[in-house]
């Protein structure tokens, strides 16, 4: 086996899988500041939905790449079954089992994403909110699975994209989050 | 070609607004409004930005005919 090229799919699964990490993080936030109807740091509300969309196709080609690269990875020992059930791998099995979850739930959530107008938006809202459970699935995987997944530099990262996306939450939920939440409730109370 | 607001599904978050600010306003409630109201015409310059706009809408709020 040519080792330069093991430790450089081994090297591509993890970038990838980092990258992809910050890219969901940021694909979240975006969504929420899309769903709030507000431009969101200058940018209009139109763009916001374009780079929501964008930022997080941007991030399901970072996690393709981080599973096909791990596919021919030999610590990895992923099989093409493994990117669609669950707990089924060979190495670190549970934890890998969340990243196929989070996987399976980012196809799912970006195909009706991408054909949000034809099948309409009740539907595609309920499927979107699935990101709520795929994207913290998706932390708990890279903090579990990842080789770095526990060293200080990488728990920087996971803690300020845990803090960003806890912060977007709590704004969300908040009272005033719609535009125009005050005179309409005023009116219809 | 002209557009139509059905504003039983509009949720009012502007962004037809944004990208047709020559034709649509805000009223008090964030929802929009055109000149004539729930039906739009448009000229010709503006068609594709109608059609983004039918497009981008989070609520398929907007349709375009004729
Ligand atoms: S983009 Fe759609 S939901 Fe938003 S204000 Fe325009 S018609 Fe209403």
């Amino acid at each position: 086996m040519n080792t330069v090229f093991d430790q450089a799919l081994w090297a591509v699964g993890r970038g990838s899988g980092v990258v992809a990490m910050v890219l969901l993080t940021l694909s979240v936030l975006l969504g929420i500041g899309a769903r709030s109807g507000r431009p969101v740091v200058g940018i209009p509300r139109f763009a916001v939905t374009l780079v929501h969309r964008n930022v997080s196709l941007f991030s399901l080609i970072f996690v393709v790449v981080h599973v096909v690269s791990l596919l021919f990875d030999p610590f990895a020992q992923l099989r093409l079954v493994d990117f669609f059930v669950p707990f089924l791998g060979a190495f670190k099995p549970f934890w890998l089992g969340l990243g196929t979850i989070a996987f399976d739930l980012l196809v799912v959530v970006t195909v009706t994403g991408l054909l949000r107008n034809r099948i309409g938006p009740r539907v595609f809202k309920a499927v979107h909110w699935l990101v709520y459970a795929m994207w913290p699935v998706s932390l708990v995987h890279a903090m579990g699975n990842g080789t770095n997944g526990l060293q200080p530099w990488f728990l920087v990262i996971a803690m300020l994209c845990l803090a960003a996306v806890g912060g977007a939450l709590a704004w969300r939920l908040h009272e005033n989050f719609v535009e125009y939440r005050n005179v309409r409730s005023q009116e219809n109370p | 070609m002209r557009m139509h607001i059905d504003w039983t599904r509009c949720d009012g978050r502007g962004l037809c607004i944004e990208l047709l600010p020559e034709l649509l306003t805000r009223d008090d409630w964030g929802y929009p409004v055109g000149r004539g109201g729930s039906e739009i015409a448009i000229p010709q310059n503006l068609e594709s930005a109608a059609h983004d706009a039918r497009a981008l809408c989070p609520t398929q709020a907007l349709s375009l005919h004729g």
